[in-house]
């Protein structure tokens, strides 16, 4: 098996799994609890907060677990937008967010809310100055991711950042669900006031995430109940979730540099080699994207054929995000890069993992190149 | 350029005479256990001043890290240069350089301790300012009011250049002053008294009194949190937690129900004086704040130091509350402090506790019963824990994380 398919979700490590199930069975007691199981299960869920935060560079009381991304963004976009709409009800993203954020958005819309979508070049990024002219009076919050999840595109966060310095009522979200383990977060220095990040996306588990919620922001809650992670996320704490994802993110950086590295030749491969097929357009920009995803158009070739042919040889990728390419609508991101929709229509995406190698890589490209020679045959 | 060193002044250690090297030794304890993380750095500590050669290591981090340590008055970070005059040019207007943004200005503040150096103060002025005035466009010179301080100094051995002065915690270094015991309950006021303590120099181990099952595990997982919270300060602290259940009982049922809190602080200070002698330590130190509750207007402190002649450092005892808070956030203690679990003075507090206690009367009341022999069963089944900060406590669930 080839699984070129990691943004869409990744292997979890088996210490990572390991953890979980030891947790699950040995450590079950409720946070709450006053008794002892009570104070060990809490003990191991700020342990678990403490070496994320210190792996993201952020301190323990500025991580609130979930659910994972897609409850992440909601909560950082519902959670702020409602408890600060007597400041001002304008709102902006780009127009190549996740369906988390853009939905998030779209559901204040109904509410009386305002939104104004950045457009993106034709790499898929935003710009500084779009973002400044957007700007109003009653504006609260800028939602921008850090990796484009379709094209790995990596927006201009640090200068966002720094225009938004000047505009202290202003909030500033990073979606950095793709950027964990592949661009450096710096929360920090780029002077992020929430990011939302997600464990399978980094060999952890599905159903545990967190949010980064810099130390002074206020948010309202989605979730009311027994007023868990500061009253921020009510409901029982997944404690073997946090753990594991603690394990998994410490695996992912302590491993970053040389998987980095690999995770780069690969890229570069495909890249050179892809783009030698007939018909083949790379729209992954070059310059200033994520080491881990490529995207590319094949015209002529239906994706979603060519897909399962590649499924028969064992090898994994996906046209589009996992979570468009059940809808079948032609990629937003490339949409709004301004591809042509019958190429937009025909986009495939391959993401590496740090354990993808040059092998894989070349086994991949001959079966791209043969498959698409086929279908165009019997297509055309 | 960047800086390869980090220059400490001490502030009031200079002025302690003899004592000096006694706390500058103090001091340099304190900065290697602070700068643990940073393995390749090295320290040098000399008469007047301290270095932290960075040999490649965060500058930013361990500045950080540096501003936290009691004894330093400021520091800044630098560069060394030799004593060749193109050499300093190069390093004065790349660290300017760095620092300066459109529409600044800057002055240089020599200081010539090597008076055979070729320039004078007025000729190192005029040398490098006019290298930066020509080479930066725009900037200017304001000798009253700069935004840009480039301090060289003309030592023997070599130049020294920074442009940043960063204020430090001020203090003694911890240990400097001898040791006390710290009456730690788990509320606001305790750790906050004691963290004033270590910033006069003096070292400090916790005792608590701990009564289970009227007291949860979490209240004493609290007070460890506490612990390490302070443990940060030197790097480790004792903590001794006493088994208090059957004396609180005891005081319930010998003593009447207005005077029982006056003989619990009486006999936790009993105990606590006994720990003190056997610790070697010379003083105790409580959260006490002058008529917050009952147990600390004038008259309850009458009647409860009496037990000891041992002196009792109150350093909270004319703040209000609220800066007590402020300095409680400060220092990273507040968030444990308010976590909602019963301590050994909430559980058995009166209704209408005595505000006015009186000494006689008390006195009279503890001399039904036994006492000196359950306060000394307390002592010896003390359970002492060292702790450290949470970054070295090596974990019971390590293989998970």
């Amino acid at each position: 098996m080839i699984y070129f398919d990691n943004s869409a979700t990744t292997k979890p490590y088996k210490e990572a799994v390991d953890s979980f199930v030891k947790v699950s069975s040995e450590f079950f007691g409720n946070p709450s609890s006053l008794h002892g199981l009570g104070v060990q299960a809490e003990k191991l869920l700020t342990q678990a907060r403490t070496q994320v935060a210190s792996l993201l560079a952020v301190k323990p009381t500025e991580i609130y677990f979930t659910s994972g991304g897609t409850e992440s963004n909601n909560l950082a976009i519902k959670g702020s937008a409602i408890l600060h709409k007597n400041k001002g009800k304008h709102l902006i993203l780009s127009s190549i967010e996740h369906p988390s954020v853009r939905g998030s958005m779209e559901q204040l819309k109904k509410l009386g809310f305002e939104i104004t979508y950045l457009p993106t070049d034709h790499h898929g990024r935003v710009k500084v100055e779009d973002v400044k002219a957007s700007i109003q009076k009653n504006t609260i919050l800028v939602s921008v991711m850090q990796v484009n999840n379709e094209v790995g595109t990596i927006q201009p966060i640090k200068e966002i950042g720094e225009l938004l310095s000047q505009y202290p009522n202003i909030l500033f979200h990073v979606d950095a669900v793709q950027a964990v383990g592949k661009v450096p977060l710096n929360l920090m220095e780029n002077r992020v006031d929430l990011s939302s990040i997600s464990a399978h996306k980094f060999h952890g588990l599905k159903g545990t995430g967190s949010l980064f919620i810099r130390e002074g922001v206020r948010l309202d809650p989605l979730l009311s109940g027994g007023n868990q992670e500061w009253k921020i996320r009510s409901g029982t704490e997944n404690v073997a979730g946090a753990v594991a994802m603690a394990k998994a993110l410490r695996m992912t950086i302590g491993n970053s540099d040389l998987g980095l590295e690999r995770m780069s030749r690969v890229k570069t491969l495909l890249r050179e080699e892809l783009s030698r097929i007939d018909g083949l357009t790379i729209n992954t920009p070059l310059e200033n994207s994520a080491p881990h995803i490529l995207n590319f158009s094949i015209r002529g070739v239906k994706a979603e054929v060519l897909i399962h042919t590649l499924e028969q040889k064992g090898i994994y990728l996906s046209t589009t995000s996992a979570c468009s390419s059940k809808k079948q609508l032609p990629s937003q991101t490339l949409l709004a890069m301004g591809v042509p929709d019958d190429l937009a229509d025909s986009a495939f995406r391959i993401s590496l993992s740090y354990d993808n190698n040059e092998d894989e890589a070349q086994k991949v490209i001959v079966a791209i190149e043969e498959g698409a020679k086929q279908l165009r045959k019997v297509m055309n | 350029m960047n800086y390869d060193r980090i220059l400490i002044r001490y502030g009031e250690i200079s002025t302690k005479g003899r004592n000096r090297k006694k706390f500058v030794d103090k001091l340099r304890k304190s900065v290697r256990i602070a700068l643990a993380p940073f393995p390749k750095i090295k320290i040098r500590a000399e008469r007047d001043r301290m270095y932290v050669l960075v040999n490649g290591e965060n500058v930013q981090e361990i500045i950080k890290s540096l501003k936290n340590i009691f004894g330093i008055q400021s520091l800044s970070p630098a560069i060394r240069v030799e004593k060749d005059i193109e050499q300093m040019k190069e390093a004065a207007l790349s660290l300017v350089k760095s620092l300066y943004t459109e529409g600044q200005t800057f002055k240089i503040s020599p200081k010539r301790s090597d008076k055979s150096f070729g320039l004078d103060t007025s000729g190192i002025n005029h040398t490098f300012g006019g290298h930066i005035l020509g080479n930066i466009p725009g900037i200017k010179v304001d000798v009253k009011n700069p935004d840009i301080n480039l301090k060289i100094e003309v030592l023997a051995e070599a130049i020294y250049m920074s442009c940043e002065n960063i204020l430090g915690a001020g203090g003694l270094p911890v240990g400097s002053s001898g040791k006390a015991m710290l009456m730690l309950s788990g509320g606001i006021d305790s750790p906050v008294a004691g963290y004033f303590t270590m910033k006069r120099g003096v070292e400090i181990e916790a005792v608590h009194f701990f009564s289970p099952p009227y007291t949860s595990e979490r209240s004493k997982e609290k007070v460890i949190d506490l612990a390490k919270k302070l443990a940060e300060i030197f790097g480790s602290m004792k903590l001794h937690i006493v088994p208090f259940t059957t004396i609180q009982q005891t005081i319930k049922e010998q003593i009447p129900e207005n005077y029982s809190m006056t003989t619990t602080r009486r006999f936790m200070l009993r105990i606590t004086d006994e720990i003190r002698k056997k610790q070697e330590a010379l003083a105790i130190i409580t959260g006490d704040n002058l008529g917050q509750v009952a147990s600390q207007t004038l008259e309850s402190m009458y009647a409860i130091n009496e037990v000891t002649n041992t002196p009792i450092l109150r350093p909270l005892l004319t703040m209000d509350k609220n800066d007590i808070i402020k300095i409680a956030k400060e220092i990273d203690t507040y968030d444990i402090s308010i976590r909602p679990f019963e301590d050994c003075c909430t559980i058995f507090v009166p209704s209408s506790p005595k505000t006015k206690p009186k000494r006689e009367k008390v006195m009279h009341y503890e001399s039904f019963h036994d006492f000196d022999s359950l306060i000394q069963e307390a002592v010896q089944n003390t359970e002492t824990l060292t702790i450290r900060p949470d970054s070295k406590q090596s974990s019971e669930f390590e293989d998970l994380f």
